[in-house]
């Protein structure tokens, strides 16, 4: 009598025990929230957990996000396996390659290539400047602009006056 | 005011004829703006209306860094005023002239070298390097 006592008991807490040692579904989900909001970029996921099964939505940053964060989630104590859903964002287009251009002897070059065929033109290089000055018809003058545009030289073109 | 809104009508023209790599920003008093044009035409046309915006394009704030797009084997027209188009041995005027290209000739494209020097070959079958400025895509 005693012993089956003693076998309940032991059964009963062994089944307690093994069921504490199962995290839940919402306990794995704060787990994996916890984990994932160390890392910034990866703020724009979601986390959905059944049965230890962790499904991944949302946006990443980049590729690397998305493995990384897989990752960490994988990681995270009481995850059977992972569902990565997560979508990457599109890159940002890079920025305008006339944002970083230096003046230098080549893209003088341009520029003074550039002004060649349109006579009464003489042109200055003042800092990040092309400044221009002389005379010039309203075509020549969209000419120049486009030539500078594409040469991505900034210019100072106050000193250009119509052609009369 | 701010660039982008004083330009909000040629940037909003622009992604409306598809230019391609549409990228803006504002930097130190200047809107550099940068992409591919579909057609000569639709670039004339940005241009046109940068000219409306700012009258003479005198303000200088903004960089208008648009080409147009042309892949190698395309028909470009020789817009010199007036004069033939020199084609050189090299992507610089120190290059030798090597060939001429007639005013209004219709010339093919090599390659890009640069955003100034495109390598082209004449129906002739000169082949060299001209001012991409006296260059327009078909």
């Amino acid at each position: 009598m005693k012993l089956t006592k003693l076998l309940m008991v032991v059964v009963v807490s062994a089944t307690m025990l093994f069921v504490s040692c199962k995290p839940k579904d919402a306990d794995i989900k704060t787990a994996v929230e916890k984990a994932l909001s160390a890392d910034p970029s990866m703020s724009g996921t979601t986390v959905d957990v059944k049965d230890g099964v962790v499904t991944m939505g949302g946006e990443c940053k980049d590729d690397a996000c998305k493995a990384g964060c897989e990752k960490i989630v994988a990681g995270v104590k009481g995850v059977k396996s992972v569902v990565n859903n997560c979508t990457v964002a599109a890159p940002p287009p890079p920025p305008p390659a006339s944002l970083t251009t230096v003046l230098d002897a080549v893209t003088q070059q341009k520029v003074k290539d550039g002004l060649k065929d349109i006579a009464g033109v003489t042109v200055e290089f003042v800092g990040d400047k092309a400044v221009l000055k002389g005379e010039v018809t309203q075509a020549n003058r969209m000419k120049i602009m486009q030539m500078l545009a594409s040469a991505k030289v900034l210019s100072d073109v106050t000193g250009l006056t119509d052609k009369k | 005011m701010a660039l982008q809104d004083k330009y909000a009508e040629l940037l909003q023209t622009a992604t409306t004829l598809g230019v391609a790599n549409l990228a803006s920003t504002e930097q130190e008093g200047v809107l550099h703006v940068s992409g591919t044009a579909n057609s000569t035409a639709d670039y004339d046309a940005l241009w046109a209306l940068y000219a409306k915006i700012d009258p003479n394009m005198a303000s200088g704030d903004l960089m208008m860094n648009i080409d147009i797009k042309a892949d190698a084997g395309a028909q470009l027209k020789v817009t010199t005023d007036s004069t033939n188009l020199n084609i050189r041995s090299t992507p610089s005027t120190e290059g030798e002239i090597i060939g001429k290209a007639a005013h209004d000739e219709v010339v093919t494209l090599v390659e890009k070298t640069d955003d100034s020097w495109w390598k082209i070959k004449t129906a002739d079958g000169e082949e060299g390097y001209a001012f991409a400025q006296y260059l327009s895509p078909l």
